[in-house]
């Protein structure tokens, strides 16, 4: 210990390098660190209070080249380029255009090119790199994460806190390995091990804690995959979840406009190289799951936490031995209006979502893609495509991909947070139910009295195909007349 | 921020768990663009229900939320601390909190005290039993008293100092200012600027 660096974890290392001060005390008593911000992600929602704040105080934005604005929550993913018909929507937004122009903030407004999901925008301007620290006033933040950041989501008073001073005062975090060894099945993706990881854990489960998602599993999956599963760990209460990075991240973020550039890239990547987790650090935690055996997982209830293998049955209260697990159980099956025993395959839905920040990027896309083409759409069933930026929706019309949609008989939507979310004008009715590729199932999410089962992109599209919950291997091959060349 | 050592007011039961920000403040609610005025929008799916709590006197009046595990989990919105703190509370009990809802509660001046729930269980009992019944927390002594109910809560000590302090974060970085720069002087050049923003 004395002589040398005791080993430390990629979380770790990370956050030793932006301590700015480090707080006095020890145990219970220890004093918050300061922490240096490299990213300052800013929407629409969580910032106004923020900037009047600064206002308020006479304070400047101490780095405006620290930050970037998109605007994503409250947009409209149809007619953009007419005035947003909702004056409350309308005003956030140009307040958030007022304010980045007061305060010299970079913004992308509603039609720019690089528009879109935050979370979507920020690393595919190479702006999110590993080592950073990415912070946003948004819970997922943690997508970034996937490029061995550490990234998470905070409060409209810390988003003001980092406007003013490029830091924040946080306790360290506790880290959390969790393994994933062995090879996901066909049909199964990286959604499928998250909503596995959150149920196993509980939404509670990662309280306090940065997760680092490590094994073979983690290592063979692209970058879009990874910000899935990064983008989720909030769901299992954890602020941030990390992957170290690789040479799989290197290749996603070369030429990207903000990546280094020149003899930059060379002192970066030897940088980056020095993250990964230390042979020997300990975690405060350990989970392991087995990629070998996960099927697609769908969840039943009103939290992440309460999914099943889409081959199983809704769960009976009496399932639960916790008294609490209990009570949720039958609150949400009476709010879902399921019952026990169901097989979650003869769930008929009315809607399907393939969009938001945690499956909107061209992988997620090309997937459900490729699983529509030369099929038919269940007549009954309504299917939304939302891009989750305005280039990701560039990118897919370059590959014909909207057309495979729009053939479907799906609509193919501008960018945007979407049905995600019940505050712009795309939501689910009284009742409605929807499989969607979102993050969050809980009571009226996706509009008051919605109903939503959490769901993979292969899994949205077999289902928008047999217009109840099903997986890719629930379908008979496709019409070969239809299939496109 | 306004000096908080010790609240007393009435309990409100919450036998619910994964309370989530959703639920305390529904998304619609979100457009707004001030820090005040949230009191309606508290609970607003449930309050459309007569029978939920706080449609109940005298809950209606209560300043002291007793929550099932895991309150404040999902979105990070902050809106969920303003709406909790202008309808009237001053204090939130539950056996975990959502890290992120904790934070913001500490900013705010809205107490968060993480309480066994064993002792919830109790607490539930003594004011559905007795509505109305006052329960204090005292952040010096850091318990919780209702009735004959005395249990200790737990709540980092920095944010209880600044809780009752009614201390500004933001000022108090400030003070260090200096550091921040010197720190700023030392960043590798290979870390990314927003502007002059590049484009593909």
């Amino acid at each position: 210990m004395a002589a040398h660096q005791a080993a430390q974890t990629l979380a770790e290392k990370v956050w030793n390098a932006h301590v700015v001060r480090k707080g006095e005390g020890a145990g219970a008593a220890r004093q918050p660190d300061l922490i240096y911000i490299d990213l300052h992600l800013v929407h629409e929602v969580t910032s106004p209070q923020a900037f009047e704040g600064l206002r308020l105080a006479g304070r400047p934005l101490r780095r405006p080249d620290l930050t970037i604005a998109t605007e994503d929550h409250n947009t409209p993913t149809l007619d953009i380029d007419k005035p947003i018909a909702d004056l409350t929507s309308r005003t956030q937004i140009e307040t958030l255009r007022k304010n980045c122009a007061e305060f010299g903030v970079r913004l992308h407004s509603l039609g720019d090119k690089e528009q879109g999901i935050v979370h979507v925008v920020g690393p595919q301007l190479g702006l999110t790199q590993p080592g950073m620290t990415v912070v946003c006033g948004d819970s997922h933040t943690s997508t970034h994460g996937a490029f061995g950041a550490l990234a998470f989501g905070i409060g409209t008073s810390e988003v003001e806190h980092v406007m003013a001073t490029q830091s924040l005062s946080l306790k360290p975090f506790k880290t959390m390995s969790i393994n994933v060894e062995g090879t996901l099945k066909p049909g199964v993706t990286a959604k499928d091990i998250i909503l596995a990881v959150i149920a196993k854990i509980g939404t509670g489960g990662g309280q306090g804690y940065v997760l680092e998602y490590r094994g073979s599993a983690i290592r063979a999956l692209s970058m879009d995959a990874r910000m899935t599963i990064c983008n989720m760990s909030i769901e299992a209460g954890a602020r941030a979840g990390m992957i170290a990075p690789d040479v799989t991240t290197y290749e996603y973020l070369k030429g990207r406009p903000h990546a280094p550039q020149g003899a930059d890239w060379d002192s970066a990547v030897a940088e980056w190289d020095t993250l990964a987790t230390d042979e020997g650090a300990n975690f405060d935690a350990e989970v392991f799951l087995d990629a070998d055996t996960l099927e697609p997982f769908v969840t039943w209830g009103t939290n992440p936490g309460q999914g099943v293998s889409l081959s199983e049955t809704v769960p009976a209260p009496e399932d639960f031995e916790d008294e609490n697990a209990r009570a949720a159980c039958e609150r949400a099956l009476e709010y879902m209006d399921l019952k026990a025993g169901t097989p979650m395959k003869e769930i008929r839905v009315d809607t399907v979502f393939l969009g938001s920040c945690t499956n909107s990027r061209m992988e997620d896309l090309r997937a459900a893609a490729a699983i529509i083409e030369g099929r038919e759409k269940d007549p009954e069933i309504r299917m939304i495509v939302v891009p989750g930026s305005a280039r990701v929706r560039l990118e897919a019309e370059a590959e014909g991909l909207d057309k495979i949609f729009k053939d479907f008989g799906a609509e193919w939507r501008f960018a945007g947070c979407s049905m995600c979310l019940g505050m712009n004008p795309d939501q689910l009715a009284e009742g409605e139910r929807c499989a969607s590729t979102s993050n969050r199932n809980f009571e009226g999410r996706q509009g008051k009295g919605g109903r939503t089962h959490l769901v993979s992109p292969l899994v949205a599209a077999a289902t928008a195909i047999r217009g109840t919950l099903s997986s890719p291997s629930d379908l008979d091959a496709p019409a070969a007349s239809t299939k496109a060349a | 921020m306004e000096k908080i050592t010790s609240h007393t007011g009435i309990g409100v039961p919450l036998r619910q768990s994964n309370v989530d920000t959703d639920q305390i403040i529904p998304a619609v609610y979100l457009k707004r663009i001030t820090r005040t005025g949230f009191e309606d929008a508290l609970f607003a799916g449930w309050r459309k229900d007569s029978s939920f709590i706080l449609n109940q006197e005298p809950f209606s009046k209560g300043s002291v939320l007793v929550a099932g595990p895991d309150f404040g989990t999902g979105s990070s919105r902050e809106h969920a601390v303003w709406a909790l703190k202008d309808y009237g509370f001053k204090a939130v009990l539950s056996s975990r909190f959502a890290d992120i809802f904790r934070g913001n509660s500490g900013k705010q001046g809205l107490v968060a005290a993480e309480v066994a729930q064993s002792d919830i269980e109790l607490i539930w009992k003594e004011i559905e039993n007795h509505p109305g019944t006052e329960v204090t927390v005292d952040l010096e002594a850091r318990t919780v008293t209702c009735g004959s109910i005395i249990a200790p809560f737990a709540i980092d000590d920095y944010t209880r100092w600044r809780l009752m302090e009614g201390l500004d974060d933001i000022g108090l970085t400030l003070q260090h200012e200096e550091e921040v720069t010197a720190f700023e002087a030392q960043r590798p050049a290979f870390k990314p600027t927003t502007l002059p923003a590049r484009y593909s």
